[in-house]
């Protein structure tokens, strides 16, 4: 079982080489990235059944001892967590060799191998049981991203990406000096070995520790008020980028915020965790609603969903790290449909402003559909899988009588649900005779795998909904193992 | 960790923070260069006090240097050195398309900011 967690990270990186050297043998990359994405789902549900009836499983690399080496641990968290992931890349490649031959479409020389990095890097993020790994994991997924944002070189990417490189440069840098701090204080950056040490730290250390790594991770999850570079960046690379960087790239800096402060111990962060998430939630959805593009709505959407992902963390209970870990899987297949249907939207009608669309309803009703279910999940309306993850959160705001981030949470549904209509009036309602003449375009070859990619993946969020009680029993065991991390350390140490 | 390691990584994040908040890319590359030192060096200082160096047989265990911080350090130089080339590379594009390399506003950000004062005019 171990060797099969080496297989996950080096997989992708190797078949990532082949793909850059094939040159103009498009067949090669498309069977190397379709083929090790496929395996890299298969092995992660291997994983989570493997993890969800034996426990824990740690591979370390090289067999050094924990205190020095490289450790890979699977716990239920991230068996989970890595399984939607690696499901979401592969739909949106598969998604990406159906657009690549349109104007829109992203240079499938290039974007292939790199999401095939990205993805070893996810991988990393997600296992890694050290900080130092991590923080490779880290620049490992920025440094495919950055090309990934910017590779077209259009002017509207390159600022953006001067921006987004700089912002994140910044939060790379404070990773380091944190980790100097942290090891000098503890003398180890393995994570096992940091839940024992750092709870025993003097208190302004503890909290200096604790602050500091919650910018850091804050900035790449995107929180307030470290978000700026989000909506700016994320609508003006390709829908197939986009649609993974929304997906996953903030949600792993909620995963890492989650894993490290919860097995360290940070309770006394709680509060002020709280009230970021708050921020967060009302100032995400509020630019959402000045905003009059798709691709520009939905990425303030995102920061505002990061919010309900720190509400359940900055609770610090059972039920609402549960809450967030749910949250969590629910969001990523949800983000990614809605970003693909954006691009299916902006492939017919040549934009994604809404004032030059209308009427797609009548035209495309497929489409239509596509749009609305994952909107309306987002939003949290019942039953599907948005309504009772937000449930769940909310329930536990209760349980542990915070009522402020609760009225928040449930305002901020409203108008999520509001700014999801102003994108439905804007491109699926009205005759759609007052646009500015866009011809609508005869169906590319492609347009049918991205339709099906996204209905995958539509259907993928929907069968979360249906399995929620099973998925709810699987977060409250994840959450449980992180609250008492006892048999995380048993597992890593001995 | 010394002082003047300490006073090092002082001196060096100040200059560097201030250089990044310039507009122009090029600063801003030397900025982060100068940012990286100081989290090597801090990374350094971490590693308590300077011994031998840290290959076995050389000297006593307890004589050695704290290997660990040094490799860390060693990847963190590598991965900078990447990332500097990327930054060289995304200055000399934006030289291409605007023939300078200094940071442009977010002209969507700004319309949508301008229609939102002319609607509050018109109230």
């Amino acid at each position: 079982m171990t060797s099969l967690i080496g297989l996950l990270v080096v997989v992708p990186m190797l078949a990532a080489a082949i793909g850059f050297v094939a040159g103009e043998r498009q067949w090669v990359r498309d069977i190397l990235t379709v083929g090790s994405l496929a395996g890299a789902t298969a092995i992660a549900g291997i994983l989570l059944a493997h993890v969800e009836s034996e426990g824990t499983v740690v591979l370390r690399v090289g067999d050094w001892d924990p205190e020095l080496g490289i450790v890979l641990v699977v716990d239920l968290m991230a068996a989970l967590v890595l399984l939607v992931a690696m499901a979401t890349i592969l739909v949106v490649q598969l998604f990406a060799i159906g657009q690549r031959r349109t104007a829109w479409g992203a240079d499938p020389q290039l974007s292939g191998p790199l999401l095939l990095v990205l993805t070893s890097g996810v991988v990393l993020a997600f296992l890694t049981g050290d900080l130092f790994t991590l923080f490779v994991a880290f620049e490992l997924i920025l440094v495919s991203s950055y090309v990934l944002l910017t590779h077209q070189g259009r002017r509207g990417q390159i600022r953006s990406g001067m921006t987004y490189v700089a912002m994140n440069l910044f939060a790379s840098t404070l990773f380091l000096v944190g980790l100097a701090v942290v090891y000098a204080s503890t003398g180890t950056v393995n994570l096992a070995l940091l839940a024992q040490r750092i709870p025993e730290l003097d208190d302004p250390l503890r909290w200096g520790i604790g602050l500091w790594f919650l910018v850091v991770f804050g900035t790449k999850a995107a929180i307030f008020p470290l978000f700026s570079w989000l909506p700016d960046s994320y609508p003006t690379a390709p829908t197939t980028i986009t649609a993974v960087f929304a997906g996953l790239l903030t949600k792993i800096g909620v995963y890492v915020l989650i894993r490290f402060h919860v097995l360290t111990g940070m309770d006394d962060l709680g509060p002020l965790i709280l009230t970021l998430s708050g921020l967060t939630m009302v100032i995400g959805v509020a630019g959402a609603l000045a905003q009059d593009d798709v691709k520009r709505i939905l990425s303030f959407h995102i920061i505002s969903q990061i919010g309900y992902m720190l509400m359940g963390l900055g609770l610090f209970t059972l039920a609402g790290i549960a809450g967030a870990i749910v949250f969590l899987v629910h969001h990523i297949p949800v983000k990614t449909v809605l970003f693909l249907v954006g691009g299916l939207i902006e492939e017919r009608e040549g934009t994604s402003a809404l004032d030059k669309i209308g009427g797609l309803a009548q035209r495309q009703p497929l489409l239509a559909v596509l749009f609305a279910l994952p909107a309306l999940s987002l939003a949290g309306i019942p039953p599907f899988s948005g309504f009772v993850a937000k449930l769940a959160l909310v329930d536990a705001g209760i349980e542990k009588v915070v009522v402020p981030i609760v009225v928040i949470a449930l305002a901020n549904s409203v108008l999520t649900l509001v700014s999801m209509v102003k994108i439905w009036t804007g491109v699926f309602w009205g005759s759609g005779d007052d646009e500015s003449a866009t011809p609508i375009r005869i169906l590319r070859p492609g347009h049918r795998l991205m339709v099906g990619a996204t209905a995958v993946a539509l259907v993928a969020s929907l069968a979360i909904a249906a399995s929620f009680g099973p998925l709810w029993d699987l977060g409250e065991r994840a959450a449980a193992d992180l609250l008492d991390p006892s048999a995380y350390i048993e597992a890593v140490v001995s | 960790m010394s002082v003047t390691l300490a006073l090092v990584v002082g001196g060096l994040t100040s200059v560097g923070v201030y250089l990044i908040t310039s507009r122009s890319l090029t600063r801003m590359l030397l900025g982060f260069a100068l940012l990286g030192h100081a989290a090597v060096v801090a990374l350094l200082a971490a590693g308590g006090e300077a011994g031998e160096r840290p290959i076995s047989g050389d000297a006593p265990v307890d004589e050695l240097s704290d290997p660990l911080p040094q490799a860390f350090a060693l990847t963190a130089i590598v991965i900078s050195f990447g990332l500097t080339l990327f930054l060289l590379a995304l200055a000399r594009r934006q030289a291409q398309l605007t023939g300078d390399d200094l940071v442009e506003d977010d002209l969507e950000d700004r319309r949508i900011a301008l229609e939102t004062e002319a609607e509050g005019d018109d109230a």
